[in-house]
């Protein structure tokens, strides 16, 4: 597959927007302007840590109309494995990164009759540029919009000053909840529901929206996976005929580039698919960790998404 | 390159268009090999050889003149052959960027695209346009964007909304067709479209090839070839128009298949587009007639083996029926059995 060129920008402001959320403004360091893109994009920030460099996808938040910088929100993560504490500890203004051209997994559907949109803490921020697309058209659009407390409402002021009553804020500090039954069993057919947020989240929007005889096209949802830490395991590569280590705090991408191999990929959350890879020999067990492949997939053993999967294994043989 | 344009050559009844010597060596040949099958024979749409077709993203030649006079013509006999569904607007608004951006950097002697803010003003030296415009606006433009800047443009052009993880045809400029019909498959998803395409769909072509464009990414575009053959030099062989290019196909005999039939050559190139999320496909269609062709030794011989030994299905789809063996028959003196070298540059 075709890679764009990355592109060079320059963190120009950082706002501390919640207790854990910064907002980060990056522009091109050419003084150019940025690539167009569509509400619901991501992009791909690459991070020169001390130790090794991290790739995490950050939705742009600014409006897709602007494009002498794209800005992001990155919410401290606590079992973060580096990528949220480098942005949060050691990015400055004035600091330079690398970023992919954007990519949208979680566009809105043109030919709906209404939107509404769903939001749980961070996952506010690619609503915040499908909002720009949506505002002043003509389809009606919702925002229900769920946080820990009233401090924890990032945006929220620049949300209700354009938006005013079609923004729902709930607090669980003011034991207030998203009604999914009453707000999914009544809406106009042809509506679509997009969520950002917690997995349970997801999981419970798209389980009531079923229950509620939603078909499946109009159900969308975004979650990148974090890789998550595991056991160390080795991976022999076939094509490459090497060895790689995958230590415990690495994901399976991350260390098999570390190699100097190349595996293509888009989105580094296990959602795209792109990253797929044949296994050829597993002794022992994969562990999927992505929301890409089907249950028959996963079970036949002989696929994983380097992204964000691992093995418990002896050895696993990759075609790479 | 400076491109001396011949603004008369026709595409229908008198055919006067013919090939320059630069134009026959600068042909995409699409045969790498002596033997064709179908494949996902995609590619990065990067930059080519200078004076090759893909060494711009948006080829201009010296048919462009003649090619949009063309594309009138059939407009005004059947405007549907543009179409865009209401919800394809920011895409169209897209495309126009894409083609005057392309144009304009690669053909400054041709075309200029000045822009502040929304206010751009586009200059066409060959078509004598001159227009200031406001983009994102419709109502500043006498036509749709898509409208607009395909009139000024060879080659067809599609575009494909992408949602429920598909692909949908939903806007188009179809005059340049190796018949198929943009109006009849106006709205269909990537499958349907393709649906009449023998033996691909069995090797999985279009599910790979879905499953790669689904994923198709901004700033990076990808190119193949595709090919047929066409009775005379004419661009607009559609369904609509069959009454008058079909039956051109039972004049073809051994003794003048190098005079009456053409290799029809499409570059089709894919562009994500930037705030519609939607794709792009340009097919831009390349006609050489046989006669022109085997001026290149190495091209006579290898295009009489892959039409002698082509699939059955494929002389069918292909709609070659009827004629391939007097072309086969009209080549073979061309063949003197020499193996060819690989790749499709002449030698």
């Amino acid at each position: 597959m075709t890679e764009a060129a990355t592109i060079e920008v320059e963190v120009t402001a950082i706002d501390q927007v919640t207790p854990l959320i910064k907002h980060f403004r990056l522009a091109p360091v050419d003084g150019g302007t940025l690539p167009a893109f569509s509400g619901g994009s991501h992009i791909i920030v690459v991070m020169h840590g001390a130790a090794r460099a991290h790739r995490n996808p950050y939705s742009v938040l600014s409006p897709p109309n602007r494009l002498d910088a794209y800005e992001i929100g990155v919410r401290r993560m606590e079992e973060s494995r580096g990528g949220s504490h480098f942005m949060h500890d050691s990015v400055r203004v004035g600091s330079r990164l690398q970023i992919a051209h954007p990519v949208n997994l979680f566009g809105l559907d043109k030919i709906a009759r209404k939107h509404v949109l769903i939001a749980g803490g961070i996952g506010i921020t690619p609503f915040l540029a499908m909002l720009e697309d949506l505002y002043g058209g003509p389809v009606p659009y919702e925002l229900h919009y769920s946080v820990r407390s009233p401090e924890h409402a990032a945006f929220l002021g620049r949300l209700r000053r354009r938006e005013g009553g079609r923004v729902h804020l709930y607090c669980d500090s003011e034991q207030q909840a998203i009604n999914f039954e009453a707000l999914l069993g009544n809406q106009p057919l042809g509506t679509h529901v997009y969520v950002c947020g917690p997995g349970g989240m997801i999981s419970r929007v798209a389980a009531v929206a079923k229950d509620c005889g939603w078909p499946d096209s109009h159900i969308h949802w975004e979650q990148f996976s974090a890789p998550p830490v595991g056991d160390a395991f080795e991976v022999f590569l076939a094509r490459s005929r090497i060895s790689v280590h995958v230590p415990p705090d690495q994901s399976l991408l991350e260390s098999i580039e570390a190699a100097g191999v190349e595996v293509p990929y888009l989105c580094r959350g296990g959602v795209c698919g792109f990253c797929q890879t044949r296994v050829l020999e597993v002794d022992g067990e994969l562990l999927h960790n992505d929301h890409f492949l089907s249950e028959a997939e996963r079970a036949s053993g002989k696929t994983i998404m380097p992204c964000v999967s691992r093995a418990r294994c002896r050895s696993l043989l990759l075609d790479l | 390159m400076s491109t001396a344009f011949k603004p008369d050559e026709t595409f229908r009844d008198s055919f006067t268009f013919r090939n320059s010597e630069a134009a026959i060596r600068r042909f995409p040949m699409p045969f790498p090999e002596d033997n064709y099958m179908y494949s996902v024979n995609i590619e990065p749409h990067t930059a080519g050889p200078p004076g090759s077709v893909t060494e711009f993203p948006i080829d201009i030649d010296e048919h462009y003149v003649a090619e949009c006079n063309e594309r009138a013509l059939v407009l005004a006999a059947e405007p549907l052959r543009f179409q865009a569904l209401p919800h394809m607007m920011s895409a169209q608004w897209d495309c126009l960027e894409l083609i005057m951006e392309s144009l304009a950097r690669d053909y400054p002697q041709h075309f200029a695209l000045a822009r502040a803010g929304n206010r751009w003003h586009w200059i066409n030296r060959p078509l004598g346009i001159n227009r200031h415009f406001t983009f994102g606006e419709a109502s500043s433009l006498d036509r749709q964007p898509l409208d607009f800047i395909t009139r000024q443009a060879q080659g067809d052009w599609v575009v494909m909304d992408q949602r429920e993880g598909d692909l949908w045809t939903e806007a188009g400029m179809v005059t340049t067709q190796a018949d198929w019909s943009l109006d009849f498959d106006v709205g269909m998803t990537f499958k349907e479209w393709h649906g009449p395409v023998p033996i691909a769909h069995e090797l999985g072509v279009f599910d790979r090839a879905l499953k790669f464009l689904l994923n198709l990414r901004l700033g990076a575009p990808v190119r193949r070839l595709n090919w047929t053959m066409t009775v005379h030099p004419r661009l607009d062989t559609s369904p609509e128009n069959y009454p008058f290019w079909g039956p051109d196909r039972a004049a073809v005999t051994a003794l003048n298949a190098g005079d009456l039939v053409n290799l029809r050559v499409e570059l089709q190139g894919l562009w994500r587009l930037p705030r519609s999320n939607a794709v792009v496909f340009s097919i831009r269609c390349y006609l050489i007639s046989l006669r022109e062709l085997v001026t290149v030794a190495k091209w006579g011989r290898r295009v009489h083996r892959v039409l002698k030994n082509l699939h059955p299905e494929l002389v069918d789809y292909k709609g070659l029926a009827r004629y391939r063996d007097a072309v086969v028959e009209w080549l073979a003196p061309y063949d003197d059995g020499v193996p060819t070298t690989p790749g499709t540059a002449p030698e």
